[in-house]
């Protein structure tokens, strides 16, 4: 500022409106006031519309029963709460995010190795996987992902694996292991052999450390922790498994038994299944970001220097060698930044799901909305949903990397 | 100098802030902004063969298009003065809140909650409907109580959704239900085999068997477990505009009991006092409603009555008049006197 260059002498004299140190403050505090008044107009004027209109600002709807059934999630009774039904979507909605994300990374990381393969046409596949890909919007793919899963056969002509897998316009059947009765007393068999195996594990460690190692000269003397750790792999770990197998024969039912898809009525029961819907959309999601993943991959790995590849093959490092020990290391701190991008993103779009039917958290708020026309809180819960998610995601990844530029930096 | 201006500028905003949540509360009729306007926002459905569709001519077509067609007659005269605005079940009533639109004609069912909690006024029902169940034949199902255990896709936040689920509820059959936003990924989908049967208005499932890949081989069961009635609905609180919407409903019905149609109506020669307080002749019906002197007459020049526009979009599908005809055949339309 201009006046910081004259001299203190002349400012005393400045009135206080000239006064640049006051001035500073001041327009601080109008800014805030005109944001907090701007906050407080556009609030206010919401609730006028809404009084207007005959609509009431409050939660009391979400305790009130829902009446609708959702397709899949954790179980849900349409004589639950509109509350229960939302936390539904939330499940489903954290379910595909996280499977897309981590489906994504494998993905893209393969893809971005593959564009800078030395092989011709491995670096052909890799680049038209990615154009195509990242440059088709995402709800067409999801809708054509959708379409796919529509033209598998029917139900009663179901494809089948050794008769325990089947693939149908229903989605995948797997077979699944399912707790009995004797399971929650197997878990209490494992629980009393972790205590045990624990105390039997710090038992030991003290023997050695006060008795066996006396002897030995101060600076070879085992440390405590890695006496644990000895106990834990040569004692804990067989003590556990021994409980874990006898009290398996022990329970009077065995705990788990293999559950697997049988056709009854309309649609196969029992076992694991995998419903159009959500294969669709998982898919469609890990497939898009796949893409840009790669992409970040690539130039994370470009962006390691030259040099540091041609240092590495002249010790006499394999190609994979190099790749694992020199250039990865040195790429995850430049490619964790836009990936972290990348996984917001997939969370985020994964609101598409409405498009095909899956009972993520938008379109279960979608039906709220409907049921009871209470947009506003509604949306507003939605975006307080998406958000916290998001910024769990971000901050984790702010850490690991934070994390991994450190150990960087102290090599 | 400087500081003046901005002290005036803020004291300008903080009255502007203050003063206007105040002049947001003078509102005017809806029915006084479509005037101004010139032209009518109606939402429909924009998916449905026979009640709200884009034809392939680029024009909207069917049952409902033609009563916002009847509204924008009434109001302004002139039937093509309309702006259709497809929507979704679970988008419609946010649209109709916000005053995207001014009226939604888009087979919606008058219900309590509806009524009294969406902040929504109902008028007259255009169209008395029933929810059912189609199955594709080769299942061999004749009754509700046969579907135990069935995927059965429906339309994500409608009326359809809840009975259904209070149904099988008290019928204590376990199912899945499958709810899809977009109405034509639920037909695709029941189309496919992806869900066993699809449920919802009888009137619409008649109209989406014919775009079926084999419509004969799909049957809707005969049993009916709710009482659809659909109508057009306006924002809650503007009793001037859902009086005239009423009004064009009832005028509809009116004109069929007695026999005015499209094609007499200019001519129509009579010597009762009711008929010629609706054609504008005497009384001052229109200026009561806030419209246009002859405004019932216009709605019967340019779509005629109800039986004619149930004709026009309704037989060609297949639907039945059933109760859907004049009270005094019987039927449950029925028109408040013109008085």
């Amino acid at each position: 500022m201009m006046e910081d260059n004259s001299p203190k002498v002349i400012s005393d004299k400045i009135p206080f409106y000239r006064d640049v140190r006051f001035l500073k403050v001041f327009f601080q505090i109008l800014f805030i006031i005109g944001i907090i008044l701007l906050a407080g107009f556009l609030y206010s004027n919401m609730l006028n519309g809404l009084s207007r209109q005959g609509i009431e600002l409050n939660l009391t709807f979400l305790n009130s029963e829902a009446g609708f059934e959702l397709s899949e999630g954790i179980d849900f009774e349409p004589s639950e709460t509109f509350l229960k039904a939302f936390w539904v979507g939330i499940v489903n909605t954290l379910k595909v995010s996280i499977l897309g994300i981590f489906s994504a990374t494998a993905i893209g990381f393969f893809f971005g190795i593959a564009r800078l393969s030395s092989n011709w046409l491995i670096r052909q596949i890799a680049s038209v996987y990615v154009e195509c890909f990242r440059n088709i919007p995402l709800v067409l793919q999801i809708v054509f992902w959708y379409a796919i899963m529509l033209v598998l056969p029917v139900v009663r002509e179901s494809i089948s694996f050794f008769d325990s897998i089947f693939i149908n316009v229903r989605g995948v059947y797997l077979p699944a292991l399912e707790g009995t009765a004797g399971l929650i007393l197997w878990l209490w068999y494992l629980l009393s052999g972790i205590i045990i195996a624990i105390i039997v594990v710090l038992g030991l460690a003290a023997f050695r450390y006060f008795f066996q190692s006396r002897e030995l000269h101060a600076t070879s003397r085992p440390s405590f922790i890695s006496n644990i750790i000895f106990g834990a792999k040569w004692v804990a770990a067989p003590t556990f498994l021994i409980i874990a197998i006898v009290g398996w024969f022990l329970t009077p039912e065995v705990p788990f038994e293999l559950s697997r898809p049988e056709f009854r009525g309309f649609n196969f029961v029992g076992g694991m299944n995998f419903s159009p819907e959500f294969t669709a959309l998982l898919i469609g999601l890990a497939v898009y970001t796949s893409a840009f993943i790669a992409e970040v991959v690539r130039s994370g790995i470009q962006a390691v220097v030259k040099g540091q590849r041609e240092a590495a093959r002249s010790v006499g490092l394999k190609e994979s060698q190099v790749l694992r020990l020199v250039v990865v290391p040195q790429a995850i701190p430049v490619i964790v930044p836009p990936l972290t991008s990348q996984y917001l993103n997939l969370a985020k779009n994964s609101s598409l799901a409405i498009f095909i039917g899956f009972p993520d958290l938008f379109q279960v708020g979608e039906i709220m909305m409907s049921q009871t026309g209470q947009s506003i809180p509604i949306f507003a819960m939605i975006m307080v949903s998406y958000l916290i998610m998001s910024l769990t995601t971000s901050a984790f990844m702010n850490w690991y990397n934070h994390r991994i530029t450190r150990i960087g930096r102290s090599r | 100098m400087r500081n003046k201006f901005l002290f005036r500028i803020s004291v300008l905003v903080l009255a502007i802030l203050f003063v206007t949540p105040l002049l947001a509360d003078n509102h005017e009729s809806i029915l006084d902004k479509v005037k101004n306007r010139g032209k009518l926002v109606c939402g429909v459905h924009g998916g449905l063969p026979g009640f709200g569709f884009l034809g392939e001519d680029g024009k909207w077509s069917g049952f409902d298009a033609d009563f916002g067609r009847a509204i924008a007659a009434a109001v302004l005269g002139d039937p093509s003065k309309v702006e259709f605005v497809p929507l979704n079940a679970a988008e419609r009533f946010t649209a109709l809140q916000t005053g995207e639109i001014d009226v939604l004609i888009r087979n919606t069912t008058w219900t309590l909650s509806r009524d009294a909690e969406l902040s929504t006024d109902f008028a007259p029902p255009t169209f008395y409907d029933g929810q059912g169940f189609m199955v594709p034949k080769s299942l061999n199902i004749e009754s509700i109580t046969e579907l135990a255990g069935a995927s059965i896709g429906v339309t994500a936040g409608s009326t359809t959704e809840l009975n259904l689920t209070d149904t099988m509820r008290s019928l204590g059959l376990e199912f899945n239900s499958i709810s899809y936003a977009d109405i034509d990924t639920l037909y695709n989908s029941y189309d496919a085999g992806r869900v066993d049967v699809v449920t919802s208005d009888k009137s619409q499932l008649v109209a989406r068997r014919k775009d079926l890949k084999n419509p004969d081989d799909h049957v809707i069961l005969d049993a009916t477990i709710s009482k659809e009635p659909l109508g057009p609905l306006t924002i809650h609180g503007d009793n001037e505009w859902n009086d005239a919407v009423s009004w064009v409903v009832y005028a509809t019905f009116f004109a069929e009991e007695h026999n005015i149609t499209q094609e007499n109506v200019k001519t129509f020669k009579t010597e009762n006092p009711e008929i010629k307080r609706f054609l504008g002749e005497s009384g001052e019906m229109g200026k009561k409603l806030g419209l246009p002197k002859d405004w019932a007459k216009q709605i019967i020049i340019s779509v005629g009555n109800y039986g004619e526009i149930f004709e026009r979009h309704l037989t060609p599908i297949g639907l039945p008049r059933g109760v859907n005809k004049p009270w005094t055949q019987g039927g449950l339309l029925y028109s408040m006197p013109f008085r």
